[in-house]
């Protein structure tokens, strides 16, 4: 279980509500009934979660002053549970934009700062226990050759005919490279890295399996996720082809000095157990004309971010002079995140 | 008023029983606790207690699921030779398939519901209060023909008990639609259950239009042999009879559906395995393990051999028809698919991950315990289910205006019968 600093000192009636659950909890169990499904948590809160929160439709569907209380409830709370002020954006998609994303992989170095910028903006889980990212950079290995491996047997064997011709390594631990690599220094000699994230479909096999559909595409294509609608039934991440979504398996370790407290109701507000989250293009920043943050602290250029509305935008030039590829295409996802060369 | 006596007869009959009786309940009720504190730990914790982690995000709950969908879809191998064949041997015990149906989905639900992140937002799901995603996600499609099967069984049992209970004429306008509609509606829990995971292409080995078939095949193997032990256990324990034909009829669907089974499961074996593309690693995993991780390696291999020893001991008929034999080598065969359909099937899909990644997995105590519990409330529900129908088909309990007593005895029963 990840550590917690409960706040006991807030003593309050809605404290005293979950105590009541608590022991409540604790008499269903003994009395072994299944009522105890459908208490919330009875451990003590962070912060208190209130009643309207249990009972708000889909963010999608709310009324604008709906929205407003939704917001203003959760500044409330996390505001409380993080000892400083925070901000929930609900900025809706700006007119006349359509966001993508580009990377560059032959200027990519494997360093990661995209990881830990993305991580300390987007308030992911931390810690050994629970430790979620929305980009993983996979190190693909440069092919070996040997001359002791060109006359073993090989595919198919048979009669003696055929022998040798061989290049073939068998795969790590993932088929083709692996995103737990630990260099001394980076780039590697023998590999080029290849970072994955959501692509931000425009046809998102997560959204279309999604039941309740809390995971939705916003018009500026981004999609999203409604935190507060998820049932963590976790079928987006059996549909998504790019292993973008993650799901908290437990309470999310956020430890307060880090908390990143300008936060979107979409993006990067924290979250709770039991619900999945994913690459969001920082809404919360997109959203206001800055860049992601991964965008931002690239240190090679390898990222570029923009609108694909606007024929003078990066994105648009680096999408009519590269050499573009998208992911997994024969998927007809149509992913809004491309990869390119020079 | 009627039915509130049938109601009250109904459940003293279901729950009275000798020394043998209240020993298997408590032994039950044992493990429902287990699931009581199991599931408490999951809800207060998140499911962090469970072993599922980022690459194998579906697992052990899941994997009964899928296997119990079959279970219950299976009730249809009692109930279609009845009616459409006018078996008699088979309708006597009609009601009795549709009990094993009911405690089958009534399983489903709760695996459904310990797989879930947030059980208490379950109300987000339903119509009109929440949002449906109806006809887009398959899960939506699943959710209303599970509820549709169990209601369609719930009607389809209690409504012919009811008529007996009270003597009352069966109205067979109303009854015998409810019986069709559940027979086509029993194939399509298990065909949804099967489109619910087989049109995700990021998980290839699922991704083939041979799922439904294969589901429905090892469904009615693996439910007709369990239905085939839980009769004979109701001929030995209760005064009901149940001619040895029933037996002969349900081990022929048992050995043919296996055998399809295989034969399907042999295809899906070459098509996969001759080009060894990447899209068979799953395939692979299952059957050889990837660079020494290989725990799911004998289990499928002990499924296999399992499946094919009770297909070919079924095939001679001298063995299929000696009913002191058979209820072992259904077990065989239950088991051999319960492996087979459940974590051979779930982990395999999952495993690697859509990026290649292989991560070895295996149930977590809260999720034994849990999934554990689901089978004994199952087993519950069933027995106490059972009981109460037996004494009303037997005529043991029966209406009599101003009482609510069981009306007659055992001896008076069978002198009136």
């Amino acid at each position: 279980m990840p550590k917690q600093d409960s706040s006991k000192t807030k003593d309050n009636k809605l404290t005293s509500r979950r105590d009541f659950l608590r022991s409540a909890g604790n008499y269903t169990v003994a009395s072994l009934s299944g009522a105890a499904m459908l208490l919330s948590d009875p451990k003590p809160a962070k912060a208190n979660v209130t009643w309207e929160e249990h009972f708000q439709k889909n963010y999608r569907l709310m009324t604008d002053e709906e929205k407003q209380q939704a917001i203003e409830r959760l500044e409330t709370r996390y505001t409380e549970e993080y000892g400083k002020p925070v901000t929930v954006d609900g900025s809706p998609s700006m007119e006349g934009v359509l966001f993508g994303y580009a990377l560059n992989i032959q200027k990519c170095i494997g360093c990661r700062r995209c990881v830990k910028a993305c991580v300390a903006e987007n308030n992911q889980s931390r810690g050994d226990e629970q430790q979620i990212e929305w980009i993983r950079v996979l190190r693909m290995e440069k092919g070996k050759f040997s001359e002791a491996d060109r006359d073993q047997h090989g595919y198919p064997e048979s009669f003696g005919v055929q022998v040798g011709g061989n290049a073939y390594k068998p795969a790590g631990v993932v088929l083709e490279g692996q995103h737990y690599y630990e260099p001394e220094q980076v780039p590697e000699e023998d590999a080029f890295y290849f970072p994955m994230q959501c692509m931000q479909c425009e046809k998102p096999p997560c959204v279309k399996v999604c039941p309740v559909r809390t995971t939705y595409r916003d018009p500026d294509g981004i999609v999203v996720i409604d935190y507060n609608w998820c049932i963590g039934c976790r079928m987006c991440i059996g549909a998504c082809p790019y292993w973008a979504r993650r799901f908290n398996w437990g309470e999310p370790n956020l430890p307060k000095e880090e908390m990143n407290p300008v936060t979107h109701y979409l993006g990067n507000r924290p979250r709770m157990k039991g619900v999945v989250e994913k690459c969001s293009f920082c809404v919360q920043r997109t959203r206001k004309g800055r860049w992601t943050a991964c965008v931002e602290v690239c240190p090679v250029g390898a990222r570029k971010f923009g609108n694909l509305l606007d024929p003078n935008s990066e994105i648009r030039k680096v999408l009519a002079k590269k050499k573009v590829f998208r992911l997994r295409a024969d998927l007809n996802t149509y992913p809004k995140f491309f990869y390119y060369m020079d | 008023m009627r039915f509130l006596h049938f109601v009250v007869d109904y459940l003293k009959a279901g729950f009275t029983g000798g020394i043998l009786f209240w020993l298997w309940m408590l032994f039950l009720l044992f493990f429902i606790m287990l699931w009581g504190y199991g599931e408490y730990v999951q809800i207060a914790n998140g499911m962090i207690v469970t072993n599922l982690n980022d690459q194998v995000t579906w697992g052990f709950y899941l994997a009964n699921f899928v296997f119990m969908v079959g279970v219950a879809a299976a009730a249809v191998t009692v109930v279609f030779p009845a009616y459409v064949y006018k078996h008699k041997e088979l309708h006597r015990i009609v009601v009795l398939g549709e009990m094993i149906a009911i405690a089958a989905v009534v399983m489903c639900l709760l695996f459904v519901i310990a797989h879930m992140g947030r059980p208490d937002r379950l109300w987000h799901i339903l119509p009109v209060i929440g949002i449906f995603n109806f006809p887009h996600a398959m899960l939506t499609w699943d959710v209303i023909v599970l509820n549709g099967y169990l209601l369609l069984n719930i009607i389809g049992g209690y409504y012919y008990l009811y008529k007996k209970y009270t003597g009352g004429e069966i109205n067979k306008s109303f009854y015998m639609p409810v019986v069709y509609i559940a027979i086509v509606w029993a194939l399509s829990i298990h065909t949804v259950t099967a489109f619910l995971i087989n049109t995700m292409p990021a998980r290839p080995m699922w991704f083939h239009s041979m799922m439904p078939i294969k589901f429905i095949t090892t469904a009615f193997a693996a439910g007709p042999s369990l239905i085939i032990v839980v009769f004979l256990l109701v001929r030995r324990f209760t005064p009901m009879k149940i001619a040895d034909e029933a037996f002969h009829l349900l081990s022929q669907i048992v050995v043919w559906c296996l055998g399809i089974a295989l034969f399907l499961t042999m295809s899906e074996i070459v098509t996969e395995l001759y080009p060894s593309t990447e899209h068979s690693l799953g395939l692979q995993y299952l059957m050889f393990g990837h660079n020494g991780l290989n725990r799911l390696v004998p289990f499928f291999w002990t499924a296999l051999s399992l499946m094919v020893g009770s297909f070919i001991l079924l095939l001679i008929p001298s063995i299929r028809k000696n009913l002191k034999l058979l209820p072992f080598i259904c077990i065989a065969a239950f088991v051999g698919i319960w492996i087979e359909k459940g974590m051979g099937l779930m982990l395999p899909g999952v495993i690697p991950t859509p990026i290649g990644e292989f991560a070895e997995y295996t149930p977590s105590q809260i999720e034994l315990m849990v999934v554990g519990g689901i089978w004994a409330i199952g087993f519950f529900l069933l027995t106490f289910m059972l009981k109460g129908a037996v004494a009303v088909l037997q005529g043991e309990v029966r209406y009599r205006s101003g009482t609510s007593e069981p009306a007659v005895s055992k001896q008076q029963a069978e002198a009136a019968t």
